[in-house]
């Protein structure tokens, strides 16, 4: 079954402009799908009409095959939803904040107060539960913000730039975390202006770029068709004019820093043969950047739809 | 789906708050009408008499219990639903599935529970300066109900379409007040001249007032029957415009 189904989204502000031209999207249940798209793109507005925060022009949401208009809500009981902004009033305690959450979902007093431990204990968050939420550090309240989400036991958890600010030990913690809650079934819809986040945590992914889906297909069959990989090359002797080296593409940075652009089927062994023949020494090497990074911006740049906003 | 648990919940939530912050919204009251019978029916109604048969004092009673519980039902749904609004926190009561009429039956009556504790609050400072003799007490809790209820419901409006802390504070200001003080809450409507008399009678926080009045001390300037049915007609009409905005995401969703 499908965790997520849309057909035909459309959606248009009052101001004219088309946020989403019809986009179809299929995410399997038990899935970790990543949503990516430059800013603006219709991320946002998709992730809004999913959880009911934006109204559609037009088109269908179906969450496990309960569809959002006409069964409202068993959809939405569905649903988790960790918004990109803060969005808990600040002067609630993290405690009430969790519990409420449990009460608009309908579940009895005892229950929610089970619930909210498991999620604040979850979410590492117990010894806080009495805090005002205003009090708390910026990774704390994201995790607030997931512990609320989860206290009913969502089946289909959508993660908006949950990790955006927050310092990579945070962002390492909620990779975890994350991945617990898919383990356990729970189906993940992530955005993120992380790529390696998404490359490392997803499983399927859909790209969408002014309002079209101009991606969709599993991580792994989307990252083998990079053909070019990007390096940086730093060398042990200044350079003043690089050779030019056959089959690779060399660009240089400073007289000790070069970048090149290496096709998969040839290889690193035949650069360095190359380089040595020219007396040119490499200290080290790295990825110039991320390898979905490098599709993202391929698909992004290559696959105008058309009319901008 | 269990949506007395939701309810309940935004209930709780809602009463908790103003309870929680009692400085700021069961003080001032009482405070204010403290002053009200002192100067007004202690100091000067003691030079104006009887109206009606009934002492000043017992006569502004009433209507300053009235008054307060209209100014603070109106005021706490109108600051806590744009609160909730301007922090966003509105989301989460959206993306649940709560239908529109358990978030505008939370909001009200927590605006409902307000007005009417303030009003009991202030019917008691009154006891220091009145005996009070309630006549009708099931007129008069009807009508401070069903009156809380309509100026809920009103904040409920003016929240959601306010858009700034600015919007919030225009009609309490410019409108609440000047109605209520010319809802005949010092006078009595025959007291007025001629022309006076018919504007004063358009109003409708005066059919309220004096219904209330009726309850206390049996004397009124309108038709009771006629009074609860504009109340009645005011929550009708303006339950119904709450629910479309909601419905159409007015000022809550995009």
């Amino acid at each position: 079954m499908n965790a997520l189904s849309l057909r035909q989204l459309r959606k248009t502000y009052n101001n004219g402009f088309e946020a989403l031209k019809g986009i179809d999207l299929e995410v399997e249940a038990g899935d970790f799908f990543a949503l990516l798209g430059p800013n603006g793109a219709g991320k946002s507005t998709a992730i809004g009409i999913i959880s009911s925060l934006v109204n559609a022009s037009s088109g269908s949401v179906s969450i496990f095959g309960h569809d959002l208009k006409t069964d409202r809500a068993r959809a939405k009981s569905c649903i988790g939803l960790v918004p990109q902004e803060i969005n808990f009033n600040q002067f609630e305690t993290v405690k009430n904040i969790v519990l409420n959450q449990a009460g608009y979902y309908g579940a009895p007093r005892k229950l929610a107060r089970q619930r909210t431990e498991i999620c604040l204990k979850q979410m590492d968050l117990w010894d806080k539960r009495d805090m005002v939420s205003r009090r708390l550090s910026g990774g704390m309240k994201r995790r607030v913000m997931i512990a609320r989400a989860l206290v009913h036991a969502p089946r289909l958890l959508i993660l908006d730039e949950p990790t955006a600010g927050v310092d990579i030990e945070i962002r390492r913690s909620m990779w975890k975390m994350m991945r617990e809650i898919n383990g356990q079934g729970t189906t993940i819809i992530l955005t993120t202006h992380y790529l390696e986040e998404a490359e490392s945590l997803c499983r399927n992914i859909a790209i969408i770029n002014h309002g079209r889906i101009v991606e969709n297909s599993d991580m792994a069959s989307l990252l083998s068709r990079l053909t070019i990989d990007h390096f940086v090359l730093y060398l042990a002797q200044p350079v003043s004019v690089m050779p030019k080296l056959e089959g690779y593409q060399i660009e240089r940075v400073d007289n000790k820093i070069v970048n090149v652009s290496v096709p998969k089927e040839t290889g690193l062994n035949d650069l360095f043969s190359q380089l040595s023949a020219h007396n040119i020494k490499v200290l080290s090497l790295k990825n110039r950047s991320n390898r979905l990074e490098q599709l993202f911006m391929d698909l992004i740049e290559s696959k105008p739809a058309g009319d901008k906003p | 789906m269990n949506y007395w648990i939701a309810f309940r919940t935004i209930v709780i939530k809602e009463t908790y708050r103003f309870i929680r912050i009692w400085p700021q919204t069961l003080l001032p009251p009482a405070i204010t009408t403290a002053l009200y019978f002192l100067i007004f029916g202690k100091l000067i109604g003691a030079r104006i008499g009887t109206i009606h048969g009934a002492s000043y004092m017992d006569y502004i009673v009433p209507g300053v219990i009235l008054m307060s519980v209209i100014s603070h039902a109106y005021s706490n749904v109108v600051s806590s639903f744009y609160s909730t609004k301007f922090q966003r926190n509105i989301e989460e009561l959206l993306v649940a599935p709560v239908p529109n009429w358990v978030i505008l039956g939370g909001y009200v009556s927590g605006g409902i529970f307000r007005g009417l504790l303030v009003g009991l609050v202030v019917a008691l400072i009154s006891l220091l300066f009145a005996d009070i003799v309630v006549r009708n007490a099931v007129i008069a809790i009807a009508i401070a109900m069903l009156t809380a209820t309509v100026f809920s419901l009103a904040g409920f409006i003016n929240a959601v379409l306010a858009e700034s802390f600015d919007d919030i504070s225009i009609i309490p200001n410019f409108v609440l007040t000047p109605l209520s003080y010319l809802g005949g809450v010092f006078y009595s409507v025959g007291m007025l001249p001629g022309i006076w008399q018919t504007i004063s009678l358009a109003n409708p926080i005066l059919y309220m007032i004096n219904a209330f009045r009726y309850g206390f001390i049996g004397v009124t300037d309108v038709d009771i029957q006629f009074a609860f049915l504009i109340t009645g007609g005011f929550i009708i009409v303006l339950t119904g415009l709450s629910l479309v905005m909601l419905h159409k995401g007015v000022g809550i969703k995009n």
